[in-house]
């Protein structure tokens, strides 16, 4: 290819999340309270169209009442730079504790949410998703 | 990058029997069939599409006076929803000014600096995408209305002429994606026909908006081609190739794209 | 000002729950990017988002990096009373961008 360089996206590889990076990252979220699989729905493509923009959305089972709520939804990744996506806080006047965002996903992952409720306990959902390169690079648009 | 040119390399080597051949009319399908219903969504949600974040940078500019001459494209133009319906939908069109064709964002530039006495916006800049956006959003579920008449014919023909040529370091055309394996997977998406329907697009890709002509670079740097400048009349003589390909179906613009 | 898109229904019924839709044209740079000069291009996003109802917090996403580009969030919240919706973005310089939609309630 003559003239011009080619823009690079990734020249080098960042320090990645990690299984344990994503760990602390929960822990100073919600402290030390147990997890438990359910109660939540974690929604998102299996085969990520692209990792720039993937459409997420979280809901959870909860009547929202004053006393029996979600009080915060936390989604974390494992394979991007940083280990936090996203932090919602909510209360008895959202109604429904479901919201939706678009995400970045820099490989392919495992993405977990998590639900803090009123009275202190944690519920997790998590999906495996496949992220490819787009097929075809761009070079510097001038 | 490894995976794409394998899976690139397969597709030559299936390719190389087949023949390139044009896609039946009643066998065409908008861009918009091969993505996600997700993006589809996005693309059909006001609220959802950023691309309607631009449009609304548009309809500031297209209000705003400006040049020499001191006006704004709304005291020629008067309300775009009336005065521009229809418009981006037979673009690329033939300028006598030029005695060739231009895009839509050619002509704006036109209208600019010869009505406006302006200079002309960059390619691809904020400004230019916005109008361009606005504009092209006004036809919108209208069909393509390109017609191979006298004055088109030569240059739509040089235009397919790029499109069946084989370029690059992987020797590919554009027809053999698109008009040979269209519905096909490559690097985690579906190869479209190449209708370019929506644009200007808000690409995921790109995470930001941007014109045809940039889309086709990118697509030429992808098979290792070397590209045209923006408003280079190849990039035209293509535009047009395609938007003539696509004649009759929808007007989609401003799409959405992986 | 970013532009922003807002969509809230203009009316509701007392009691129903009502979905809202946000859209903030922001570049949500991550800071990861390496630029054409080999040096990455600094962190530039949009940290806190907000929304109150008549002054009260019913919603707030603290957001990060992996947060795509252009910002959509749509969340719920129950329509008690006419009024206000205010909706704030912050970014990580301590830049505030607000924008307000007006609903009624039967």
């Amino acid at each position: 290819m003559a003239g011009g360089g080619v823009f690079l996206r990734i020249a080098t590889r960042p320090a990645l999340a990690t299984p344990e990076t994503m760990q602390e990252a929960v822990r100073t979220a919600i402290g030390e309270a147990t997890v438990k699989k359910g109660r939540v729905k974690l929604d998102l493509p299996p085969i990520v169209e692209n990792g720039n923009s993937v459409p997420c959305t979280v809901a959870v089972e909860s009547p929202m009442t004053a006393t029996d709520h979600v009080k915060a939804i936390h989604i974390f990744n494992e394979k991007n730079p940083q280990p936090n996506v996203i932090s919602i806080k909510l209360g008895p006047r959202a109604g429904r504790a479901a919201f939706t965002t678009r995400i970045r996903l820099a490989d392919s992952q495992t993405v977990t949410a998590i639900a803090e409720m009123s009275d202190g306990s944690c519920w997790s959902d998590d999906v495996d998703v496949i992220v490819t390169l787009a097929a075809c690079l761009e070079e510097s648009l001038h | 990058m490894r995976r794409a040119a394998a899976v690139i390399a397969t597709l030559v080597a299936a390719a190389t029997v087949a023949l390139a051949a044009e896609i039946p009319l009643d066998q065409r399908r908008p861009d918009s069939d091969f993505i996600s219903a997700d993006s589809r969504a996005m693309q059909n949600d006001d609220t959802a599409n950023p691309a309607m974040l631009v449009l609304l940078d548009g309809e500031t500019l297209w209000n705003t006076k400006a040049g020499a001459a001191n006006r704004s494209c709304a005291d020629c133009h008067g309300d775009a929803e009336k005065s521009m319906k229809g418009v981006a939908a037979r673009y690329p069109a033939y300028a006598s000014e030029l005695g060739r064709p231009v895009d839509l964002a050619q002509q704006i530039n036109l209208s600019r600096t010869m009505d406006q006495k302006a200079p002309a916006f960059a390619f691809e800049s904020k400004e230019l995408l916005a109008l361009t956006v606005y504009i092209a959003r006004q036809s919108r579920g209208m069909p393509v209305a390109i017609k191979e008449d006298a004055k088109a014919k030569s240059f739509i023909a040089a235009g397919r002429a790029l499109f069946e040529q084989r370029q690059g370091q992987l020797n590919l055309s554009c027809a053999q994606c698109h008009d040979d394996n269209w519905g096909k997977t490559l690097a985690g998406n579906l190869i479209p026909q190449a209708m370019p329907t929506g644009y200007p697009i808000y690409r995921l890709e790109w995470q930001a908006v941007g014109s045809l002509q940039r889309r086709l670079r990118n697509c030429m740097s992808g098979m290792r081609a070397e590209t045209y400048a923006f408003g280079a009349p190849e990039l035209v003589d293509l535009e047009y190739y395609l938007m003539w390909r696509a004649r009759g179906l929808p007007m989609e613009a401003p799409a959405v794209r992986p | 000002m970013a532009r922003a898109l807002i969509h809230v229904p203009p009316s509701a019924k007392r009691g129903e729950v009502i979905e809202i839709k946000t859209l903030i044209s922001h570049v949500m740079e991550t800071g990861y990017r390496i630029g054409v000069t080999g040096q990455p291009i600094p962190r530039d996003i949009i940290e806190d988002f907000v929304c109150t109802y008549n002054g009260e917090e019913v919603f707030r996403a603290k957001l990060y990096p992996a947060i795509a580009a252009n910002p959509f969030i749509s969340f719920f919240t129950i329509a008690t009373e006419r009024g206000t919706i205010a909706f704030s973005w912050t970014d990580q310089h301590g830049a505030t961008q607000v924008q307000t939609a007006a609903i009624t309630v039967e």
